[in-house]
Order: structure tokens, then sequence, then C-alpha cells
């Protein structure tokens, strides 16, 4: 009865065929196209997986990988309850120590177990979002001077220029050197390793912001200057109430830029020089060499590559909210 | 009445990579309080250059300007100026943009309540106190402008210096905004220098017509004075034998006078006073 019905209705009435066509065209590019995209991409990994046979066992294929994601996961639970655990037996013992006797000094000692999956994961993501902030509060000011100045652009550009290709991997051991020498506390706030991966962040996302940035504000509209000029602004209010919001679109695609590549630059950073993260994760599995090792690397690659999408899903976001150029901000 | 602004022998002499290129040459003009004078001329024969020394937005080379007694050096708010392609602050809203102006030039003297007012009044003088905070992008061309101007009147000018204020807009839209400036002309009496190469905008709303040669080297030709009675109306006006006089007078310096040679029937005739760099 009902197919009937509907049947008539799509003869009888043409606006809601081609509606009706319209929402299946939508959905076939939003859903179904990128689905059927990802089912290929699994079967053709599957069939290549089968036929590579590395020193480790075969190549992981979409089935053993999955099987990881949820043995990793398992491995992160298993290693909290330990750890509460450990942090039980020494409550007790304190607790007991203290009755015993009363002017004990209760020291709580960290527990030292190996860091999972995921404690790499918030490492990483702690380390890339420091690095990326340490460089943009350098780069921004850095940009908007030199877009101002023709003279410090020309000054400041070939510097620019030469260390921008620089990879990260050549930076490593000179940041790492520096730091031992000069960053020498008894008590260090956070430790060389995140501070080398941080500044090797740092170093490698400065650029594109800078570039950015001092070309956002040197292509300001002579307009808005000559209005700037006419009104007599300050300097810092004409910078403020100008210059910045003229020039947050390219502000942003350069942060944006920038980012990316913070990502990438701290993946090889942590890899080189066994930097807690996500780099070292997949370096440990690398030289550990069981036979899950690739399975669990893969599926290291598939995360880090999923958490670049979503940071730049983000900074796109972020950057909507900050334009008022909303044409400047497609994807 | 005496005089406000004295532009005297002012030549202007950008430089090239071949040389100089004297763009004005020898500009003389006095303009008394509440004067509306027309700079009108063939685009490129140096108006803009003109409004844009006296604005201090460009140094001239030779000569210089004296704007009630004192030397003008730099631009400032005293010399508002009414950009051709409006120059809103696209990320400001029309109220935010005459805001920031006032804010600018009456920050200190003036109260919060009094800004707000003055704000207000200044766009409810350019009828545009409906879209008070609407932003550029979501206002028609001659909306736009109308803030601008607002803007500029805003800062209460000595001089009001207008680049070509409605060379952008369609023709109805520009008849529009003509009668709005007519009428707030006659309510705040401001001196105004207005550059435009519609010959009608020039009779209809000045006091004295002041027509430039072509360049390079392009000083002022003729003085024309507009002796009409204000309110003037554009359709009673233009059966005004005094009115068609006028534009006559203004159409024969520019075309027989001062005539482009630039056509397309003598494209191949080289020519005499034609500008070749710029």
């Amino acid at each position: 009865m009902t197919t009937i019905s509907l049947s008539n209705k799509l003869t009888l009435s043409p606006t809601l065929m081609s509606n009706l066509q319209g929402l299946f065209k939508s959905a076939c590019q939003i859903v179904i196209l990128p689905l059927l995209g990802i089912m290929i991409f699994l079967l053709l990994w599957s069939i290549a997986a089968k036929n590579i046979h590395t020193s480790l066992g075969d190549f992981p294929g979409p089935t053993a990988v999955y099987q990881q994601f949820h043995s990793l996961y398992d491995e992160h639970t298993a290693e909290r309850i330990k750890a509460d655990k450990f942090y039980d037996r020494q409550h007790i013992r304190n607790d007991k120590r203290l009755a015993a006797d009363p002017s004990y000094q209760v020291k709580i000692r960290n527990y030292t177990g190996k860091e999972t999956f995921l404690d790499q994961i918030v490492t990483s993501l702690i380390t890339v979002t420091s690095g990326f902030l340490l460089a943009a509060i350098i780069a921004i000011p850095l940009g908007i001077a030199m877009g101002l100045s023709k003279n410090l652009n020309s000054a400041v550009n070939p510097i620019i220029q030469i260390f921008k290709p620089v990879s990260p991997l050549a930076w490593l051991p000179l940041v790492t050197m520096v730091v031992s020498a000069l960053y020498v506390s008894d008590d260090p706030l956070v430790s060389k390793s995140f501070v080398n991966s941080l500044l090797t962040v740092t170093l490698c996302s400065l650029w594109p912001m800078v570039i950015n940035t001092s070309i956002g504000v040197s292509s300001l509209d002579q307009d808005l200057k000559n209005v700037s000029r006419v009104l007599r602004l300050p300097l810092f209010t004409h910078i403020r109430k100008i210059v910045l919001p003229a020039s947050v679109p390219m502000i942003f695609t350069g942060m944006r830029l920038s980012f990316g590549v913070a990502w990438m630059v701290l993946i090889a950073a942590e890899m080189l020089a066994q930097n807690p993260g996500l780099g070292k994760f997949v370096w440990d599995e690398f030289q550990n060499g069981s036979s899950d090792s690739l399975a669990r690397i893969m599926a290291a690659v598939i995360v880090i590559g999923f958490i670049g999408f979503v940071l730049d899903r983000g900074m796109l976001q972020l950057q909507r909210m900050a334009s008022w150029d909303k044409s400047s901000t497609t994807v | 009445m005496s005089i406000l602004l004295d532009i005297s022998n002012i030549d202007m002499v950008f430089p090239t990579p071949t040389g100089g290129f004297t763009a004005l040459k020898n500009v003389n003009l006095k303009i008394k309080k509440g004067e509306f004078v027309s700079l009108i001329g063939h685009s490129g024969c140096g108006k803009s250059t003109v409004l844009n020394v006296v604005a201090g937005l460009y140094q001239a080379t030779k000569g210089g300007i004296i704007l009630s007694g004192k030397e003008v050096t730099e631009p400032g708010p005293e010399r508002a100026v009414v950009f051709q392609n409006h120059s809103l602050l696209p990320w400001l809203t029309a109220y935010q943009n005459v805001e920031l102006a006032v804010e600018q030039v009456f920050g200190k003297t003036m109260s919060k309540p009094e800004k707000k007012e003055w704000i207000e009044h200044n766009l409810k003088l350019v009828h545009m106190d409906h879209a008070m905070n609407k932003r550029p992008n979501e206002i028609s061309g001659g909306m736009k402008q109308r803030v601008g101007i607002a803007r500029a009147l805003a800062m209460q000018p000595e001089v009001l210096l207008m680049d070509e204020p409605f060379g952008a807009l369609d023709a109805l839209t520009r008849a529009h905004m003509q009668d709005s400036l007519m009428e707030i002309q006659n309510e705040l009496n401001n001196t105004v220098i207005m550059i435009t190469h519609d010959v009608d905008e020039a009779v209809l709303l000045s006091d004295k017509i002041v027509m430039m040669t072509n360049g390079p080297s392009a000083t002022i030709g003729e003085i024309l004075n507009v002796e009409l009675e204000r309110p003037r109306d554009r359709l009673s006006l233009s059966k005004d034998m005094h009115y068609n006089r006028l534009r006559s007078e203004v159409l024969t310096f520019l075309y027989e006078k001062q005539r482009k040679v630039e056509t397309i029937r003598n494209k191949t005739i080289p020519a005499t006073n034609e500008p070749k760099t710029a």
C-alpha cells in the first residue's frame, strides 16, 4: 500500500522528484562517495598487505591494525589499574608508618610505569601546542613589524628564506646541545626532552606565520592607510584598529599552515630525540620488533593523521570565528 | 569673506625611473570660507593630485598650502577626505566607522553620551540612521558613500575634500546623493573642494568651477563663477538659460580648448599635449 502511494507521488509530482534527486545527489557527495573511497582503500590495503612479507611477519592489514587499537586501549586501562593500585599501596604504607611514628614526613612517589599509547598522544598534543604558541608569540609581532617597515623586511627576509626550508632533523642536535648546556636546574619545571621537542617545533613552525603575517600587513589597502593618516591615528591605535583586523585572515592562514608543519615536525623530533610522544612510540615499536610491531605502528600512523586532520579543522573553525572576511575561510 | 585656504604656486614632480614626471605646474587657488569649489578636468590631468596635496597625503615639490594662516605639512582631520571608493573599514559597522573618527577627533573633549549623539546626528544627516549597525558589505554603494560622508562630516573639518565621491555610483543614485549633499551643504555651509568629471554635477553643486588643463604640467585653465540662486533644483535649472550657458562653457573648455587627442577617430595622429609616460 505504501509503496504504491509513494510511486504515485513520485510520478505525480515532478518537483518532489527533483527534490529527492537533489537530496540523493548531496547524500552521495557527503556520505556515500567518501565511504566508497574508504572501502576501496581498505580492500586494496588488505590485498597489498597479504603480499608483503617482512622480517617481522606479514605487513599488517586493516584487521590486524583494528585489533591493535583494541589491545592498545586495553594496555592503557591495565596500566591505569596498576598505577591506581600502586598509589593505594603507597597510601596504606604511609598511613601505617605515620601511625607508628607521628613525626614521619610523608613522601609521595610517582608511579614510574611505562607510558601507554594514550599518554603519548597527550604528551604530543601538549608539546605541539606549546611549541606552536611560542612560535606565534614570536612570529606575529615580528611579521607585523616586517609588514609595516619595508627596511626591516629587506633586512630580515634573507634570513627567513634561508631558515625556512631547514628540516627539523638538522635543528635537533643543535637544540639538544644548547638546551643541555643552558637549561640547567636542580628542580626543572619541565623535562629537557620536552624543551627539545618544543624548541624544534617552534623553530620550524615560525616561518609560515612570519611570512603570512608580514604579507597580510604589507598588502593593507592604501585607502585604509590614508584614512588612518587623515585621522592621525597614533602608531599603536593604527596597528590595533586598522592593521590587525585587516590582516587577521592572512595571519590565520599562516597559523593554520604553521600548525600543520608543527605537527609533522613534532613526530620526527620525538622519533629522533627519544622525547616522549607519538614519535617515540613509533620508534620504540620499531626497535621492539615483535610480530605486532608493524600493526601498532600502522595504528599510530592512522592516529597521527587523524589528529592532524582534527587540528587543522579546529584552526579553520577558529579562523572563521575570528575573521570578518568570511570569504577568505573556505577550505 | 576672508580667504580660508590658499594654494600657492604648487609644483608636483613624481620621480620615475626615466626622470621626474611633472604632474602639476604652478597651481594657484584661493578658496573663501563656505565656498563650494569643484575641480574638473579630463582623467589623468592631476585633479586628484591637487586634492592629495591639500589633504597632506602628498608633499608638493614646490609651493605650499596655507589653511587659516597655518601651513599644511601632513594629513589631519581638519581636512577630512571623502574617498572615491568609500574606504570604510569592512570589519566595522557604519556606526563604528564614524565612531573611530569621532573618538580620534573629539575623544578628549566630548563625554560618552555626547559622542554617541554626535555620531548618530551625523548618520542621520546623511539618512543612514536606519542602517547604523550594518557592515559595509551589507549596504549598497550609495549607502557606503553616505557613511563615508558622515565620517568626514563628523570630524567637523575646516575644509571637506571629496575625491570623485559619486564617481562609482549609477546615475540615479548619483543624482540622489547630489541632492542630499546640497541639503547638507544648506545646513552646514562647509568649505568644500570636490573633484568631479561630471559637468552637470559641477554646475549644480558649486559656487566656483576650477577647470584644469591636460597634463603633464597641468595647471588651472579657467575659473568659472556659478552665481545661481540656492537652493537649486535640478529640474527647473535644466530649463534655466544661465545654467545652460554655464554648462556649455564648461563643455567648451573640456571638449574644445582641452580636447583629449586620444579619441578613436584620430588615434594615429601624434598627440602634442598628451602625457607620454602617465
